[in-house]
């Protein structure tokens, strides 16, 4: 028996002594050379398309475009699988190296995502595509950066288009009308706002830091005003050719720290949650809040016309990006029809269906019927940005690791247990590593 | 018809085979494979590289992994050791009082342990927030789990609420079943309440409280989903530790082999130390 069960063991060695991910092809996938466009010539197709479209607007706007898809192309049948962003993210890896993998799916910007998978040949580019339906005239090139890597999944920002995305977002400051008539017109009225807010004996920026994250996008607010807009670009998707020991970021860390000083945060922002603190903004409880235009139906709820959103003053670069882009599967039966389902939900007529469902439209936004109130202060912020090209990416994309180098370096520097020279070390290290190789 | 019961003795096999393929499929198999990956440098997509043992030498070099697993063992006070000593005075007052409504209380204590730990997170991360409960009691506004000095703790006290009840339970059973006798006799020894709290109560209790440090310090050693949820291991990396360092290798950096090497360097600890606990407990 004994002997049995050593058998056994070892059978079960041999069967696991395959070297992980060996079922997977190595490599970029191969572009196609020729592309069609007429999508009703394609043939009966059915369409597997894993998106996160699962919230209110989100799914109103999904649930249309695919019935306007099905009734222009019914050749073409959408099979439709939706899922949280949390569960997209988690099983996307596998679906994706999977044989029965989905043909079109909605992935992450970022490198531990779309990166990643790129790497791993299981995305096609989509440049043969972008010619063919013009879609560099619709999306401006600040926008596309977003979904551009090289073939070999390394260099982010640049490179191959393999994502379009539908709605876009921006982190700007909302600030509470009744306490600020006239929104601040340069930089120096903005912090002249913020010191009277403090002698007002209000709290001049709510801000709630326990998640590690939020600060991520205050840093970005600042760090826009002091350092390059090309700088911030290379820094964030982690290219080459930057630095972050330099003066301007050295003075966008005493900037920040500066504020802590002077009492500009809430009392315990570390130890308060993202949502706690945007919560307080919306019972009318501090005086600025900087956030991005996620929250702009939550804070329209509690505040109503006592709200407003604006870019951070000065005509600096702002930090921004894109929803999750849709991406073709190396695995997609037919990438043609792919490629005209993903055509069909960007194009002009989607946008406007995207405005009527409550969403940020990333395309031709300033040209929509815009919403009154906040809605409409985000539309004017967002086409402001896109169309000045000022849009900065988000800083955690630079290495896969930086999402936690900077979140941790943050609530040090925050809390005063690293000098903001401390805090640029440690931010340089992470990026040379990476950047560097 | 011509062997006795039971033989021949290989049939005893064939009775454990369907327990033994469900905890081979589910247990054994996931470890092997887990011990087979540590051994790779795998992104979880690509072909793996085999590394042999260099993930293991990063877990010993790592300063971060290193703190996360020196939080882990400060977490084993707050986990094991308070509700240890806490469910050991609570169990006796509770046992000696013969209370009205014990079950009542009894429920009560235990409550934390059948509440969802994602819901106990949630519930806690308001009780310390800036303007919370806590600080309302206090007075002031500190951020507790934002505190460099008092995260780890301020966790550390949630795993003891939680744990309390548990322990306080399996010792309530433990002193049930104490021989009324041994009482008596200690009392015509002249022993008081303390006295007989040692020389009764606690040699009695000797292996519920074996069973007790089992479990919590396994509960301190795998903390994960409090963690996640009150502080992502911040503020800074202070709180973090070795199972939320499996996941975030895992699923967020794509490190698939160094993750599993924490996880069963992790394992390996938690067997180490059930085994200690469990020898001193049957040998004392």
């Amino acid at each position: 028996m004994k002997k049995t069960i050593i058998a056994a063991v070892a059978l079960a060695l041999t069967a696991t002594a395959c070297t992980p991910g060996s079922g997977s092809p190595s490599g970029g996938a191969t572009a196609p050379t020729t592309v069609k466009t007429d999508a009703a010539a394609l043939g009966q197709v059915e369409l597997t398309v894993w998106d996160q479209e699962v919230r209110g607007g989100q799914a109103a706007q999904m649930a249309e475009q695919i019935k306007g898809f099905e009734a222009k192309y019914p050749n073409i049948k959408i099979k439709r699988v939706s899922r949280s962003f949390d569960d997209l993210k988690t099983t996307l890896r596998l679906a994706l190296s999977g044989n029965d993998a989905p043909d079109v799916v909605q992935a992450n910007n970022g490198r531990s995502d779309m990166g990643e998978f790129v790497k791993a040949g299981q995305l096609l580019p989509l440049d043969k595509w972008a010619e063919a339906y013009k879609w560099g005239d619709r999306y401006p090139a600040s926008v596309l950066q977003y979904s551009r890597y090289s073939a070999d999944g390394k260099t982010f920002g640049e490179g191959n288009l393999y994502g379009l995305p539908q709605v876009g977002e921006v982190v700007g400051l909302y600030y509470n009308k009744t306490k600020v008539p006239t929104p601040p017109a340069s930089w120096a009225e903005f912090e002249a706002a913020l010191a009277k807010a403090k002698a007002a004996g209000d709290v001049p920026l709510q801000f709630g830091n326990l998640d590690k994250w939020p600060a991520i996008h205050v840093f970005g607010t600042v760090q826009d005003q002091f350092v390059p807009a090309d700088q911030i670009t290379k820094l964030a998707f982690g290219r080459p050719g930057a630095s972050w020991k330099t003066p301007e970021n050295q003075q966008a860390a005493e900037t920040l720290v500066s504020w802590v000083d002077k009492g500009y945060f809430n009392n315990g922002f570390n130890g308060q949650g993202y949502d706690p603190a945007w919560q307080d903004f919306g019972k009318g409880k501090g005086t600025f809040l900087i956030a991005g235009t996620w929250l702009q139906a939550d804070l329209q709820k509690a505040l109503g016309d006592k709200v407003g959103f604006m870019l951070p003053p000065g005509g600096k670069p702002v930090t921004g990006g894109t929803g999750l882009p849709f991406a073709i599967t190396n695995k997609a039966k037919n990438p043609d029809a792919a490629a005209a389902y993903i055509n069909y939900i960007t194009s002009p007529d989607a946008m406007k269906v995207l405005t009527s469902t409550g969403n940020l439209p990333i395309a031709d936004t300033a040209t929509q019927q815009a919403p009154a109130g906040l809605a409409g202060d985000i539309f004017k912020s967002f086409g402001t940005a896109v169309s000045t090209g000022a849009l900065a990416p988000y800083l955690d994309y630079a290495t896969p690791t930086m999402y936690d180098t900077l979140g941790a370096s943050l609530q040090d520097l925050l809390a005063k247990r690293a000098t903001p020279a401390q805090f640029l070390d440690k931010l340089e290290a992470d990026y040379s590593k990476f950047a560097g190789k | 018809m011509s062997s006795p019961p039971g033989e021949p003795r290989r049939i005893g096999y064939l009775y454990i085979l369907p327990a033994f393929l469900v905890y081979g499929a589910f247990l054994l198999y996931p470890l092997i494979r887990a011990v087979h990956l540590s051994l790779f440098q795998w992104d979880g997509i690509t072909l793996g590289k085999f590394v042999g043992l260099s993930n293991y030498l990063d877990v010993v070099r790592d300063a971060g992994l290193r703190a996360a697993f020196g939080h882990a063992l400060v977490l084993i006070v707050f986990y094991s050791v308070l509700p240890v000593v806490i469910g050991l005075a609570l169990a006796t007052v509770l046992h000696r009082a013969r209370v009205r409504g014990l079950g009542f209380f009894r429920t009560i204590v235990f409550l934390p342990q059948v509440v969802a730990m994602v819901v106990v997170a949630v519930a806690w991360r308001n009780i310390y927030s800036p303007d919370g409960p806590l600080n309302d009691v206090l007075g002031g506004s500190r951020g507790w789990l934002g505190d460099y000095t008092f995260a780890l703790p301020a966790v550390g006290v949630i795993g003891t609420w939680i744990e309390t009840g548990l322990v306080t339970v399996l010792l309530l059973a433990g002193m049930a079943r104490i021989p009324s006798e041994r009482y008596e006799a200690a009392r015509l020894d002249g022993a008081g309440p303390v006295a007989e709290f040692f020389a009764v109560v606690l040699p009695a209790v000797r292996g519920e409280i074996a069973v007790a440090v089992t479990l919590t310090v396994i509960a301190a050693l795998r903390t994960f989903d409090l963690v996640y949820v009150t502080t992502s291991g911040g503020p800074g990396t202070s709180t973090s530790v070795p199972s939320y360092e499996v996941y975030h290798r895992a699923f967020e950096l794509g490190q698939v082999g160094s993750a599993a090497a924490v996880g069963v360097c992790l394992t390996a600890l938690i067997f180490l130390i059930t085994l200690g606990v469990n020898r001193i407990a049957e040998r004392a």
